[in-house]
Parts: C-alpha cells; sequence; structure tokens
C-alpha cells in the first residue's frame, strides 16, 4: 500500500539509502571486513544515526508543528540516564561479584549490593544507593523508564504549558528553562547520579566481556540504523494524512485549527509527548556508543543545537532533519576532533577547536537568511519547485508560521 | 418559534471601553441574520463572544434545544457543537492543498487519537469533490490554497465551514473585496446554506445584505438598536442617525 503512493517516494528513497549505507559500513569494519571503519569511527557512526532520530523528533514538534521546543535534548539525555544506570549497575555487580570469588565465605545479598553502591558512588562520598536507583538491577524496568520518565515529564511539562496557552518565544524560554533546571538538578552530587561525574564505562555492557568492542560497536550501529529507520517510518506516518493536516495548521494559525473544532492543546501535547518517548530511546541507544553521560549533556545549548541542525537541514521535511543533523555534527566532530589542520594567517593561527563554533553560527546566520528552505532546499531545485510568490509574507499568523521561502508552490 | 442561539443580555468591557453592552439576540435554527452597524458596534465582539473567543463580563449565551450554556465551552468544543466562522480576510491553510483544506473541515470525529487513525474513504473523497463543485473550486483541488485568489479563498472557507456542516454559521464580510458575480455566488451559496441551518452574516454593504433578503439586526454602540426587514430598519430615525451622522 505504502509503495504505490508517489507521496512516499521519499520514505523509499530514505530506507533505501539507509540499508545501502548500513550495509556498507558493515562490510568496511573491523567485525566484518576489512577494517577500513574504524570501531571507533562506527561508534561515531551510529551516535550520528541517533542524533539524526532525536533531529526527526525535533522537527516533528518544531517543522511540523510550530513549537520551537529547546528542551528536547533534556529528554534524550534523560533516556541515557535511564539506561545507563542499569548498565552501570548490572556491570559493576559482575564485578563485585568476581572480587568475592576467592573469598571462603559466599558473599549475602546485602554485601553485593552494599558493594555495588561504594564502587559507583564512592567517586561522590556516599556509600548507600540512592532511592531512584531501586530498579537498576532490571534490564526491563529501566528500559521502561527510558520511555516512562521523558514521556511523564513532557505531559506534565506539557500539559501545564499549553493549557495556559503558552506559545512562541515564550514556550521556548520556558523549555530552556527546564532542561536547565535538569542539568543544574544532575550536576548536585546529591541527585544521585553521580553529580558532575555521571554515569561512565557504558560501553562495556555486561556480561559481554568476551565480546570485542568492534562487534558490539557494529550491533549498537545498526540498532541505531534499525531505530532511525522505525522512528522514520513513524513519524512519516504521524505526519502524512490528516493528523500531519492539522499539525501544520496548529503551526501555521492555531486559532483557525481551533474554531475547526480540534482540541489544540490535545494535539501539542500528543506531539511534543511522542516526541520526548522517541528522543529518550534515541538518548538509550547513543550513550552505550559514548560510553559516558554526564550533566553537560542536557545543558541548554545541546537543544539549541538541535534546532540549529532542523533548521540546517530544512525544517518541515523529514528527510532535511536527518540530513541537518548527520552533515553537522560530523562536520562538528572532524572541526572539534582536532584533525581539521588550522590555518595559518600570518598575523593569527585559527584553530578549528577554538572557531567551529563561530563557523557554525555564522552558517546558520547564513542559512536562515538566505537559504530558508536549508540543505534541504536543494532537492527541491533539483525537482523543479519553486517558492511561492506571497511579498515575504508568512504562510500563516502564527510565530512559527512557515515562511514564504520555506515554502513549494 | 425555537431558537437555537440566544444571546441573554451580554457586556463586555475591554479596558473601560464598553465593546457589548447589555446585548441580546436570539435566531431560529433555519434562519438567516444579517447584522449591521457602524464600525466599532460590536459586530465582530459578537461573533468572539458565541464562538468563546472572548469571554463575557456578564450575561449568558444558550445553545440547541437543552439550552446549553456556550460560556463554559473552549472554542473547539463549541465548534464541534456546531457553530462554524467564517473570519473578514479570508483564513485558510495557504500552504495545504485545497483538497487537505476541506477534508480537515469534514465532519469527522476530532480528538487526537482519531484523527491519527483516520484514513479517508471513499465517501469523504467524495464529499470533497461535491463541496469543491459547490463553491466552483472542482479544478483546483490539488492545488494548494495559498495560490488561490482572494475571491477563491473566500468561497473555499465557505466551503470548509459547509463541510464542518454546523448548524449555525457565523459569516464575517463574506463579500468583502469580491466582483458583481462572485457576489452572487456567495449570496446563492448562503441562500441555500440557510434553508438547512441558521446563518449570520455581518456585513458592512447594503446591496448584498438586500440580496440576502433577509430579517437585519443593527448594532450600535455594543446594544442592538432595532430589528426587522432592511426596509423598516432604514427607515428608522435613529438608524439613520447612526450611519449618517448629525
Amino acid at each position: 500500500m505504502i509503495a504505490f503512493n508517489p507521496r512516499n517516494t521519499s520514505l523509499l528513497i530514505f530506507l533505501g539509502l539507509l540499508v545501502i549505507f548500513t550495509v556498507a559500513v558493515t562490510l568496511m569494519s573491523e567485525a566484518y571486513g576489512p577494517g577500513l571503519v574504524s570501531t571507533s569511527f562506527v561508534k561515531t557512526l551510529g551516535k550520528t544515526l541517533c542524533l539524526c532520530l532525536v533531529a526527526l523528533a525535533m522537527d516533528v514538534v518544531w517543522g511540523y508543528t510550530g513549537i520551537l521546543s529547546l528542551g528536547h535534548f533534556a529528554f534524550f539525555g534523560l533516556g541515557g540516564y535511564m539506561i545507563g544506570m542499569w548498565l552501570m549497575y548490572a556491570r559493576t555487580e559482575d564485578i563485585v561479584i568476581a572480587s568475592f570469588a576467592n573469598s571462603p565465605l559466599p558473599p549475602t545479598p546485602e554485601e553485593i549490593v552494599t558493594g555495588i553502591a561504594t564502587q559507583i558512588f564512592g567517586v561522590v562520598g556516599a556509600s548507600e544507593l540512592p532511592p531512584i536507583w531501586v530498579f537498576a538491577h532490571s534490564f526491563w524496568a529501566q528500559m521502561a523508564l527510558v520511555v516512562l520518565v521523558p514521556g511523564v515529564l513532557a505531559l506534565v511539562f506539557g500539559w501545564l504549558a499549553f493549557r495556559s496557552r503558552v506559545t512562541g518565544v515564550y514556550l521556548s524560554i520556558l523549555t530552556q528553562a527546564m532542561t536547565l533546571a535538569l542539568a543544574l538538578w544532575l550536576f548536585q552530587n546529591d541527585s544521585g547520579l553521580r553529580g558532575n561525574n555521571g554515569l561512565s564505562g557504558l560501553q562495556n555492557l555486561p556480561g559481554a566481556d568476551a565480546i570485542p568492542q568492534s562487534l558490539i560497536s557494529i550491533w549498537f550501529f545498526w540498532a541505531s540504523a534499525a531505530a532511525l529507520a522505525a522512528g522514520y517510518l513513524l513519524f512519516h506516518w504521524v505526519v502524512s494524512g490528516k493528523f500531519g493536516s492539522v499539525l501544520r495548521g496548529i503551526r501555521d494559525d492555531e486559532a483557525r485549527v481551533r474554531f475547526l473544532g480540534y482540541p489544540v492543546e490535545g494535539f501539542k501535547l500528543f506531539v511534543f509527548t511522542l516526541t520526548a518517548v522517541v528522543a529518550g530511546l534515541a538518548g538509550a541507544l547513543y550513550y552505550p556508543q559514548a560510553g559516558i553521560i554526564n550533566p553537560a549533556e542536557v545543558a541548554p545549548i545541546a537543544s539549541v543545537y538541535l534546532a540549529v541542525w532542523v533548521a540546517i537541514g530544512g525544517r518541515g521535511r523529514l528527510y532535511g532533519a536527518v540530513i541537518g543533523a548527520a552533515f553537522v555534527s560530523l562536520v562538528s566532530s572532524w572541526f572539534t576532533g582536532g584533525r581539521a589542520p588550522d590555518v595559518n594567517l600570518g598575523f593569527a593561527t585559527i584553530q578549528w577547536v577554538d572557531w567551529w563554533l563561530i563557523v557554525l553560527g555564522l552558517s546558520f546566520v547564513a542559512v536562515t537568511i538566505l537559504a530558508p528552505k536549508g540543505i534541504g532546499g536543494l532537492f527541491d531545485a533539483f525537482q523543479g519547485l519553486r517558492t511561492p510568490d506571497r511579498k515575504g509574507a508568512p504562510l500563516g499568523p502564527d510565530e512559527g508560521a512557515l515562511q514564504e521561502k520555506e515554502a513549494v508552490k | 418559534m425555537s431558537t437555537l442561539l440566544e444571546v441573554q443580555g451580554v457586556s463586555v468591557t475591554f479596558d473601560g471601553f464598553r465593546a457589548i453592552n447589555n446585548l441580546s439576540f436570539a435566531i431560529g435554527p433555519a434562519e438567516m441574520r444579517a447584522i449591521i452597524g457602524p464600525n466599532g458596534a460590536g459586530k465582530t465582539t459578537f461573533m468572539d463572544i458565541v464562538t468563546g473567543k472572548t469571554r463575557p463580563d456578564s450575561g449568558n449565551v444558550l445553545w440547541g434545544e437543552r439550552s446549553v450554556s456556550l460560556l463554559r465551552l473552549s472554542e473547539s468544543q463549541i465548534a464541534q457543537a456546531g457553530i462554524g466562522r467564517k473570519f473578514q480576510r479570508p483564513t485558510v491553510f495557504e500552504d495545504q492543498l485545497v483538497s487537505e483544506n476541506l477534508m480537515m473541515a469534514l465532519r469527522r470525529p476530532r480528538n487526537p487519537l482519531a484523527v491519527l487513525f483516520f484514513r479517508p474513504a471513499r465517501a469523504d473523497h467524495a464529499r470533497v469533490a461535491e463541496l469543491a463543485a459547490e463553491i466552483g473550486l472542482a479544478d483546483l483541488l490539488g492545488r494548494k490554497a495559498g495560490e488561490l485568489s482572494h475571491g477563491q479563498k473566500q468561497w473555499l472557507e465557505i466551503g470548509m465551514l459547509l463541510a464542518q456542516e454546523p448548524r449555525l454559521l457565523l459569516v464575517d464580510e463574506p463579500a468583502a473585496g469580491m466582483t458583481l458575480a462572485e457576489r452572487e455566488h456567495t449570496t446563492r451559496l448562503l441562500v441555500e446554506a440557510a434553508k438547512t441551518r441558521a446563518v449570520v452574516v455581518v456585513e458592512h454593504d447594503m446591496d448584498f445584505v438586500r440580496r440576502l433578503d433577509c430579517r437585519v439586526t443593527v448594532l450600535h454602540e455594543g446594544a442592538v438598536l432595532a430589528e426587522g426587514s432592511l426596509d423598516f430598519v432604514t427607515q428608522n430615525p435613529q438608524v439613520i442617525e447612526v450611519y449618517l451622522g448629525r
């Protein structure tokens, strides 16, 4: 049914390219091929796919629904923390049990738990497991929390904000405040999540010591690719059809949608929560590949980056978000990874680690002014699609409304 | 005669300015009514109150056979109860196809989950095509609404209003910016609609009101000044004074 609809062309092309990319990387990896792609680069690519997934969520909430949420990386980080708790607990449990192997008496469960708590929390001077770690022993419970914690936070936050009809820049500020508050809370040692140390050693899967990282990295890469494909399918389904029509209607003219009889707040809440859950899942796949998560990850700037990726890729089109996230984050890691050669201007030397942010900022401004459709606009040009001529008027009265230059005729 | 909408002694004040002053108004289930009045008479505020956009300071708005108070309902609930509104400036979703605009307006369940799982049936497509033919946009279903001319947008909005199948249509200056032929088409659409439902038209243009051939309510300073046939109200000395000034 999906295959014969011309509107799904971009979906099929995207999924096809993703499959080709995944197979190609696998065949070039150290695990299944000659090792042209190093294990660390496989991890980078896997992480990038997770960032593409959270960018997709951002595009649905901002590009389609017009809610400029600058807090979606908080949900991403929360997903990471939730899976990180299990990874750290289970891994430490293995170590603690192994350390008791030579002792004459078999350890009691209490001894094991105390051992785990001392191992994990010694760094912040505590030796008791905080109450929020009550489910950390169970993979399935923590997986449920990966969905529930971002989901419930988004639901409560969204309900309060949308019910009071907070929109536009005020909502953006509120979401920034939310992610900042979360980061500040996490920075505290008594938050129970190891303060600014964060959770570490997440790349070591419990009970998988014998499996080399080259294999584990490619498995995570596959999982990330599968998650991105599933997320793309889900969001494609959500934004096509009448639901998508209503979302774009809310973006361009919220009051009009209300007078058509649609409960706008309910739609916003649904989208905000759904995208938060997807962001949480993306985070849960990202951080085991990154190996470490700390409160700096959910700093307000991270959520702003997310908006920059979507804007550079082209908002309001799913593939635009993926392109933007992949392109910017890969280029960014090249520049900040110290591999970009310094430029000697004679009077000063440009070191990209320091200057990259300025380049990124300037390109964001340039894209916003010169090419509002972002990289995605190239595909429109290729297809011969033009923008409507409305003398610069946006396509609706709302702040988040699609601008003339972003639209196609 | 039974009433569909009854507005009882409603008042609303904006920053000390009394926009609506003890206004009472009633309309039956299949009736056309024109509301005229000079600028600032409270015509648009009246519509805002009925559709839930503005909450009155006092008074009551009752709806339907069971006399439900509309003041407790949200905008979307009021729309679902059967009140459709057309704005003065044509407000259609410019970045969406004509067919998408109409499909969104079709009377179907409005809650997020129902909309998410909604896929148009053949009957829905047929209804959209039928409406498009009625408003003269049958050939333009696949075009973006933003490409339509001003008059076509007005019709599209009337089509969306009809698609909602409301029991009461509130229409704000439907003929503004239309050519004579377009006005006649609009008149036909509205007169046809008023056979089965209540239609309230706010209009400045007396010729257009005459063509509607219906009872007229004159608003002035937020209250009803006169009510009756167009000839009757235009002979009312107070109405003449308000319109022509001293």
